[in-house]
């Protein structure tokens, strides 16, 4: 049983746990998952380390709710327990003093950046943040993000708060503002983690301008140790596994459209599955959205 | 008439099982089990011979002549401890062992007549043990040598070789700790061996055995992720570590389409159903892919499990597409059987070159005609595809299950550890590996084999740690 220290509501849809899991806080390095089990009929899922403090031994997970699994877990209550966590998962982001960098979070994906923002600045990086959400409600983490960015910016679709627009169209505007400006900069890599079309969106920009991308892939699995397979994804036309392959890979090789594509193999069943859960149990969070 | 000859004229026992056309709609078990006079009858049939060969045939050396007296003496929780000094999951070896190559084939009777089914007595006495349950399983542990001091081993798996270098720890009087990296213990036998050929309650009973030995398990913890192997004897002050990741890697056939929504690889598919219950979605949570239309290929026992899995979740047509032909198949005949009368359709020498989708889903598979060419390596004619044979299957589902290799993750994980051409470890007959104090054995030495092969190794690998943490000495 791992107990959920502390719940916090970050927007309407998206809340932050805080788990009692002191080996993983301790090993947790940036871009690593863990794959939790609420209850003995749960799906494994898996998550995104947003944060660790080895000293507390607490990990924190950001969720989003979408389905069946993470409606259920957002309508846990803070100090009670979920069944399993495991980890952490997944190779680690490569960190290391590569100059100026530019990260992009967008939507449920800043807290990913997170971790990856906090590292790449101790490493000595100039970091230049871009977050964005559907509007400003929506927005989290905004000022953690920019404690430790030395450049950060804001996109909202509806133009609630910042630029108006996506964070690939900011991203554009930037870094050809950038490269004609006099003191132009030298981006050395950009990591991107957020929506599938986000992260395809955010590509396309740097591959024209030559510049590493780095995205983390998010496709469905089952054990998260690579012994599944479920996770398969297409880099530079060779089959990986996310799970232990990944989950970040080189944006600029990624098969977006067959990410896209896996993505909805569950479509029905989810439906179905989410709908079960919804007419047994009252689910606030959802109650004034469906 | 002699003894003997009455003995070799009573006919071998047949087990009950569920009839085809029922067992198809439910995931119980297919086989019934003996009853108790069936056992008796079965036992009279053992010659007891001067020197018994079968047990040559059994990769854990079980004492079988002996059990099977205590059975025909209706001793059988006396014939369940016999099998227990060497065996600690007798229920799941009854029921998933390969006798017919093993100990079965050794049996004299089997020259002229039908071998002594030892399988199906040694499932007899442990589930009969089960029933009984009379007393706790107390064990003569043996104090151990260095007499208080406790020492701490480590098991990396909780699979049938794990399971079994564990209760043989304990038993040596060692503190034994099982690293698991799923959910829950068992390994093959909880994610990969299907419900109705191995209830999971069988397997839970066998664990809750070892654990009753003094067994801890830890589940998920990966080591090489979690804690490495390293840090297991180095921070954790375990004196030898038994590596038994066995065979976690599933292997793709490596043609275009493999990566459309409804391909899976039989891991996948198998831990969805057994490890997950999605047979039972949504009252679980976990989804598998129903169709009407499902492809396995693949000739082995994982290749069969699928197959009769994706008839029970409700397929209409489960095709086996197999490269070999009938006679070449690695599944156990038993379970040829069991398929066959399940409706599998079993289709032989052909192989598939692509899949074909449309809008991202398998909508057929392409195969090619097959013929046997010249014996290989393994002994079996080698298949050699025919030009120009190329047909199309229509399926929603492909299960591939062509079988599975050494999972990286922890080998790679352990600095200098030496591996062979597969990625699997390299250990000695007793297991050592390169690595001081660290002993590997199962499908992660020798390659994706049977659960007792699995189980032998870690009973050696069990004593060859208790002399080497003796001893000191590492050859």
């Amino acid at each position: 049983m791992v107990r959920l220290i502390k719940k916090e509501q970050l927007t309407e849809d998206i809340v932050k746990f805080d788990i009692e899991a002191p080996i993983i806080a301790e090993k947790a390095r940036a871009g690593q998952f863990v794959i939790i089990r609420t209850h003995e009929e749960g799906e494994r899922i898996p998550l995104t380390i947003a944060d660790n403090d080895p000293e507390k031994g607490i990990i924190s997970i950001v969720v989003l709710r979408a389905g069946r699994t993470t409606c259920y877990l957002m309508n846990m209550a803070q100090g009670e327990c979920i069944l399993d966590v495991v980890g952490p998962l997944g190779r680690e982001t490569e960190v290391e003093n590569f100059g100026e960098i530019i990260v992009v979070g967008g939507g449920v994906g800043i807290a990913p950046i997170l971790p990856i923002t906090k590292s790449m600045k101790r490493a000595g990086n100039y970091v230049v943040s871009i977050i964005g959400a559907k509007n400003k409600e929506s927005l989290i983490l905004k000022e953690d993000i920019a404690s430790f960015s030395d450049e950060s910016y804001v996109c909202t679709d509806d133009g609630s708060e910042g630029f108006h627009g996506f964070v690939s169209g900011f991203l554009s505007d930037y870094l050809i503002k950038s490269e004609n400006s006099k003191n132009s900069k030298n981006i050395e890599r950009v990591i991107a983690i957020g929506p599938v079309l986000m992260m395809r969106a955010v590509s396309e920009v740097t591959r024209k301008h030559h510049i590493k991308t780095v995205v983390s892939l998010n496709s469905i699995m089952v054990d998260g140790t690579g012994m599944c397979g479920a996770c398969r994804v297409e880099v530079n036309k060779e089959t990986r596994f996310a799970c232990v392959d990944g989950p970040e890979f080189d944006g600029h090789e990624v098969n977006f459209e067959l990410l896209i594509s896996r993505h909805k193999m569950y479509l029905k069943e989810e439906k179905e599955s989410l709908g079960q859960y919804l007419k047994d149990h009252e689910c606030k969070l959802l109650k004034h959205s469906i | 008439m002699n003894n003997e000859n009455k003995k070799i004229k009573i006919p071998r026992v047949k087990m009950p099982e569920q009839p085809a056309g029922d067992r198809i709609k439910n995931f119980k078990e297919v086989e019934l089990g003996l009853s108790e006079h069936q056992a008796v009858e079965e036992s009279l049939r053992c010659l007891q011979c001067k020197k018994p060969i079968c047990i040559d045939g059994c990769p854990v050396e079980i004492d079988i002549k002996s059990f099977i007296k205590l059975i025909s003496e209706k001793e059988h929780k006396k014939a369940l401890d016999k099998i227990r000094e060497k065996n600690a999951l007798p229920a799941i070896c009854g029921r998933v062992c390969p006798q017919e190559d093993q100990c079965e084939k050794k049996c004299v009777l089997g020259i002229k007549n039908d071998p002594v089914a030892i399988g199906k007595l040694e499932r007899f006495v442990s589930d009969f043990g089960e029933k009984e349950k009379k007393d706790k399983n107390k064990l003569e542990k043996s104090t151990h040598t260095s007499g208080d001091i406790v020492i701490k081993t480590a098991v990396i798996g909780a699979g049938p070789a794990g399971l079994t270098c564990a209760g043989e720890l304990a038993k040596l009087g060692y503190e034994v700790t099982i690293f698991e990296a799923l959910h829950k213990a068992g390994g093959v036998l909880i994610y990969g061996i299907p419900e109705f050929r191995l209830p999971k309650s069988v397997v839970e009973r066998e664990i809750e055995y070892v654990k009753s030995m003094g067994v801890e398990i830890i589940l998920n913890s990966v080591i090489g992720k979690t804690l490495t192997v390293d840090e297991l004897m180095d921070k954790y002050r375990y004196k030898s570590v038994f590596v038994a990741t066995g065979a976690g890697l599933p292997y793709f056939m490596d043609i275009p389409g493999e990566n459309l929504n409804g391909v899976y690889s039989a891991n996948e598919y198998l831990t969805r159903s057994n490890l997950m219950k999605a047979y039972i979605f949504p009252n679980w949570d976990t989804p598998i892919k129903k169709a009407r239309k499902v492809a396995v290929i693949g000739g082995g026992n994982v290749a069969l499990d699928s197959a009769r899995t994706a008839k029970r979740l409700g397929a209409e047509n489960v095709y086996l597409i197999y490269r070999r032909g009938e006679a070449e198949m690695p599944a156990r005949i038993e379970e040829i059987h069991h398929a066959k009368a399940e409706g599998i359709e079993m289709i032989f020498l052909a192989n598939p070159v692509e899949i074909i989708g449309e809008n991202g889903w398998v909508k057929k598979i392409r195969c090619i005609k097959m013929e046997l060419g010249e014996i290989d390596s393994s002994g079996r004619r080698r298949p050699v595809p025919l030009k120009g044979s190329e047909h199309d299957i229509e399926v929603e589902v492909v299960v591939m299950a062509i079988g599975q290799g050494p999972n990286p993750l922890l080998t790679s994980s352990i600095p200098g550890l030496k591996l062979n051409k597969k990625g699997n470890i390299e250990a000695d007959e007793a297991g050592r590996t390169n690595k001081k104090g660290v002993f590997a054995g199962g499908d992660i030495v020798s390659g994706a084999a049977t659960v007792i092969l699995a189980m032998g190794a870690g009973r050696v690998a069990a004593h060859c740690m208790d002399e080497y943490i003796k001893t000191g000495s590492w050859l």
